[in-house]
């Protein structure tokens, strides 16, 4: 019996196998084949490669990246960082990259909260909420995105100009002009308040951790949220308090035909906006829908015979099965978001690839722009791709 | 106490009714009243449905122009539409131009021969749909209808005048992109998921990096591509035009997408079927084409169909590019400036076109998931 | 007929040698020198506990997996990397899995003749005929229109074997045919193992049930990681184990019936 302490099975270390060059060698075969299709692709590249380097000659164009640091002169409407068309294409496209970053950041979060509202309405008891729910699922998956954008605008053009803008409420102007809304001047306090709440978060995540670290080792349960409404909230607050509690509105105003002051959101913007989030927010219900459905009316009743209380089982056995379901297609709705807003083109928000097209008709340089536009979601794409596989293998289940 | 056990078996009783427990009252009790916020949910979401509801139909149909008179140069005048605008629909637009958004710029009195294109599609999908026309002579009426597809729409021969393409446009257009894409993509991801699976390291990496490549861009700058780029990439004096370039890029595009659905299915596909054709001695081809590609085809059809929806959709944004799809119809018929600013009208119409193609496939894609539910678990 | 169980009973000449086989998955040597002969019409019963080589040597033989050392010789053709030799290898040893394996889209009969048409390039009608046969012969002809969702485990597996006889094999495999079956169809499928010994078939069969190895099998193999550990005829093997690992072993599997 000796032999189950040291498994004899592991130790040698097995031989390599040599080749023979014939047609019915496995390996051989696989050779071929694989030399063959490599071959038949790179000769297709090839063959494309040396015409376009033929017609880049024939038409004079230089290829290269040169024209990036030339001054632009495209106008851009709307811009996160200070730009003004003496800039160079270098700067407008970096512009054009943060308003696609911009929609797609904000389009992502409102989608979210709006897909798994309805996702979990969907599956309210309630007939009509679940119907009404369901109708407009429907809808907004059976019409094209584009279509959508087109349509959102066009509602948004239609609306009377600034004099007869609808005015829901003091300081919010909707009109063909956009959506005017109230803000206030953003002075250094702010931003220092801001960092507060920010440190606030990962130092309530910290605590929380060891909170639950303490209740593994003496079994006692402690409370997060007083110590989360603390730093999250009270801390900030106390670091814009302690600059003066600096507030200055700035709520618009219409003077002459237009609007002064306040926030303004640009009807193409607006439109992009609600579009992609109206449009993403149905497919993310019904990924919603199918991860709590997913989760096993069994686990339920397992997780209840243990005695834990509903938010408990909520929290410890469904969501972290769910989640499993949900995450995986959620992010491929989240890349479709930041692709599909690539369709601001057509209503003329300026991004990325608007930005890049105009570029390329002003300057003739077809290939640097496209390449440009597709390096920048390729990037995007790739760095959720790594970051979901990392988030996927762990909370992949374990099974054999 | 009774000791004894009186062991008359109680008669089977049939489950008392849960439908008709207290009719129709007892369902609108159990669903839509059960609890205060419940009933004040109910009645919330009812009154909004019903308010604008109405509104709609005021717009819509009330209140709505149907139709303009002429003015002296014999174009319509639509100050009658424009006056009643925000309270009423102008379906003017839709009477004067629905020739124009279904057809766009092919010959007026040569209408008749897009219309019958359309009708051909439409006949092609439902047949293929039915599942007992799922066999191997549906290849071949896939070919004789695009054939007749084509003579029609060229024309040139059998007495029909040509037409050449640039004058194609808008549903027919769409039908071809989404047909023609679907009918070469599809093998094309069969091909390509078959290679991601297999064990030759560069096969496998060119099918990895082809699919990767092109889900991580959006289809836009594929469509680009295929407008700016692709004739550089010709030899000189050779052309494609720009329809025949952008059913390219949109092939290209669907073939990953499709590609990777494939590819589920076959990884749903147990070992042991692999294993059983390969101790039968069939080779490769025969056991892909016998045992694997039936069984994992069929396990994706409802995420296939769903694929294809989206891609139906997609074809929508060879407007970018300025091809004369449907879409691209509907926004142009609206750029004489007596019809700007009834966008919303012509916008509406098209996407009941679109919503009956998509709703109609997303419904067969849901039966035909209950059905394959239903053998699975028998 | 099956009380014939003596190994010098018309033995022939081998009809699958393995010499000094060794096979690892990555790191793990998981057949370590296997030297086994199987003599032409001989009844080989496998056993061993779970782990121990016994079903990754037979799917060896008709090489679902590859081994990386020593030779295989099946019916005189040694097994390689040449695909000739294991089209010729596959066509003449058929095998069933304890999983049935049976193709759910097709139906029973088409099941039967799908290799018979494709590889041994049988006539339809031909093919068919043949597999009506082999399906009375497992006893479930009328079946033969149903699709294998339908049929029970028990017939799943027997037109499992009958879908490998089909291609009228000189070996047959069987890997723990009944290990998935409930206990009420073992037996079915136990008696048409039975009935195909009976025909004079070479089998060798990876099974716990000691009852058939005693009926049924001329010798018994019995493997413990990865190697071979005593191979006799069932009365010997199971009567007079040599190895405290046969031995315990055999005290396990009694406990556990």
């Amino acid at each position: 019996m000796s032999q189950t302490t040291s498994d004899p099975r592991y130790g040698l270390k097995p031989p390599k196998r040599p080749m023979r060059i014939s047609w019915s060698d496995e390996r051989f075969r696989g050779i071929v084949w694989q030399v063959v299709v490599v071959a038949i692709v790179a000769a297709i590249f090839w063959w494309l490669w040396s015409n376009t380097v033929r017609n880049l000659e024939v038409r004079r164009i230089a290829s290269g990246w040169g024209f990036l640091g030339r001054e632009a002169g495209l106008p851009i409407a709307e811009s996160v960082i200070p730009y003004d068309p003496t800039n160079t294409y270098l700067r407008a496209l970096t512009v054009g990259v943060l308003n696609t970053l911009k929609v797609a950041i904000i389009g992502v979060v409102l989608a979210t909260v709006l897909g798994t509202v309805l996702g979990v309405l969907r599956l309210s008891k309630n007939w009509l909420v679940s119907r009404f729910v369901g109708a407009y699922v429907e809808v907004v998956r059976d019409l094209p995105l584009l279509l959508q954008l087109l349509f959102w605008y066009a509602v948004l053009q239609g609306l009377p100009g600034p004099r007869q803008a609808v005015n829901p409420a003091t300081g919010v102007f909707l009109s063909n002009r956009g959506l005017k809304l109230p803000w206030f001047e953003w002075l250094d306090a702010h931003s220092w308040a801001l960092l507060a709440c920010v440190i606030g978060i990962v130092l309530t995540l910290i605590w929380r951790k060891k909170a639950l670290a303490r209740q593994m080792a003496d079994g006692q349960p402690r409370r997060v949220w007083p110590v989360a409404l603390l730093l999250c909230i009270g801390a900030p607050l106390a670091v814009w308090a302690a600059q003066g509690a600096p507030f200055s509105p700035d709520i618009p105003y219409l003077r002459g035909f237009n609007f002064q002051g306040g926030l303004t959101v640009s009807p193409e913007f607006f439109a992009l906006l609600v579009g992609l989030t109206l449009y993403t927010a149905g497919f993310i219900c019904e990924i919603v829908r199918a991860g709590i459905l997913a989760v096993h009316q069994g686990q339920w009743e397992a997780a209840g015979a243990l005695g834990l209380p509903r938010g408990r089982i909520m929290r410890l056995v469904v969501l972290p099965q769910a989640l499993r379901v949900i995450i995986p297609p959620m992010t491929s709705q989240f890349l479709n978001l930041t692709k599909n807003s690539s369709l601001a083109v057509a209503i003329g928000y300026q991004d990325i690839v608007s930005i890049a097209n105009t570029t390329l008709n002003q300057t003739g340089q077809a290939i640097e722009g496209i390449a440009a536009i597709m390096l920048v979601y390729l990037t995007i794409s790739l760095s959720i791709s790594l970051f979901m596989n990392w988030y996927n293998t762990r909370i992949a289940l374990v099974e054999r | 106490m009774s000791v004894t056990v009186n062991h008359t078996p109680s008669p089977a009783l049939p489950p008392p009714s849960r439908v008709m427990a207290g009719g129709p009252l007892g369902w609108v009790r159990a669903n839509l009243l059960n609890g205060p916020i419940n009933a004040a949910v109910t009645l919330l979401l009812a009154y909004l449905v019903v308010r604008y509801a109405i509104s709609f139909i005021d717009w819509a149909f009330i209140h709505a122009i149907w139709e303009v008179p002429n003015d002296r140069f014999g174009r319509p005048d639509t100050a009658l539409c424009r006056d009643n605008k925000g309270i009423g629909a102008c379906w003017a637009v839709i009477g004067e131009k629905h020739r124009f958004i279904l057809f766009g710029t092919y010959p007026y009195e040569e209408h008749w021969r897009p219309a019958i294109v359309c009708v051909l599609f439409i006949a092609l999908y439902i047949v293929s749909a039915m599942r007992r026309f799922w066999r191997k002579e549906l290849v071949l009426v896939w070919v004789a209808t695009l054939t007749i597809i084509g003579i029609l729409m060229w024309g040139g021969v059998f007495g029909l005048s040509y037409v050449p393409q640039e004058r194609w446009g808008g549903l027919p257009i769409t039908l071809i992109l989404a047909t023609f894409g679907l009918a070469f993509a599809f093998p094309l991801a069969i091909l390509v998921a078959l290679g991601r699976r297999s064990r030759l390291p560069a096969i496998k990496a060119l099918c990895v990096l082809y699919v990767e490549l092109i889900r991580g861009v959006p289809l836009i700058s594929l469509l680009f591509m295929a407008s700016v780029m692709f004739p550089l990439f010709l030899p000189e004096g050779m052309n494609i035009d720009k329809l025949l370039r952008a059913q390219v890029a949109i092939i290209l595009f669907a073939g990953a997408y499709l590609a990777e659905v494939v590819r589920a299915g076959l990884q749903a596909l147990p070992k042991g079927q692999y294993e059983a054709a390969d101790a039968l001695g069939l080779s490769y081809w025969q056991k892909t084409g016998f045992i694997i590609l039936p069984q994992a085809l069929r396990l994706v059809i409802p995420p296939l169909v769903n694929t294809f929806i989206g891609f139906f959709k997609d074809t929508s944004l060879v407007l970018i590019i300025g091809i004369f799809d449907l879409l691209t119809a509907a926004k142009t018929s609206i750029i004489e400036p007596q019809w700007q600013g009834f966008a919303v009208e012509v916008y509406v119409t098209v996407g009941l076109i679109y919503f009956i193609f998509c709703f109609a496939m997303s419904k067969y894609s849901a039966g035909l998931e209950a059905e394959l539910n239903r053998h699975r678990v028998r | 007929m099956s009380a014939a169980t003596s190994p010098a009973r018309q033995m022939g000449k081998p009809a699958i040698q393995l010499l000094g086989v060794n096979k690892w998955y990555g790191q793990m040597h998981v057949l370590r020198n296997i030297n086994l002969e199987i003599a032409e019409g001989e009844r080989v019963v496998v056993c061993g506990p779970s782990g121990s080589g016994k079903s990754t040597m037979i799917r060896c033989i008709n090489r679902l997996e590859e081994h990386q050392q020593g030779q295989i010789i099946v019916d005189g053709i040694e097994l390689g990397d040449d695909l000739k030799s294991l089209d010729a290898i596959r066509r003449e040893v058929g095998m069933v899995f304890q999983s049935f394996n049976l193709f759910p889209h097709l139906t029973i009969l088409e099941n039967c003749t799908l290799a018979p048409i494709w590889v041994r390039k049988m006539p339809k009608k031909e093919a068919e005929a043949l597999a009506m046969e082999y399906l009375t012969r497992v006893r479930i002809p009328e079946q033969a229109n149903k699709y294998p969702g339908q049929l029970s485990g028990g017939q799943q597996q027997r037109v499992a074997i009958a879908r490998a006889l089909c291609m009228k094999p000189k070996i047959m495999l069987f890997d723990e045919p009944t290990s998935a079956l409930d206990p009420e169809m073992i037996k079915e499928v136990l008696d048409t193992m039975v009935m195909l010994a009976d025909t004079g078939m070479t089998m060798i069969c990876v099974t716990h049930e000691m009852g058939f190895a005693r009926q049924v099998a001329d010798r018994v193999v019995f493997m413990d990681r990865g190697e071979v550990v005593e191979s006799n005829t069932p009365d010997e093997l199971f009567g007079n184990p040599q190895t405290d690992r046969l031995k315990l072993f055999l005290s396990q599997i009694l406990r556990g019936h």
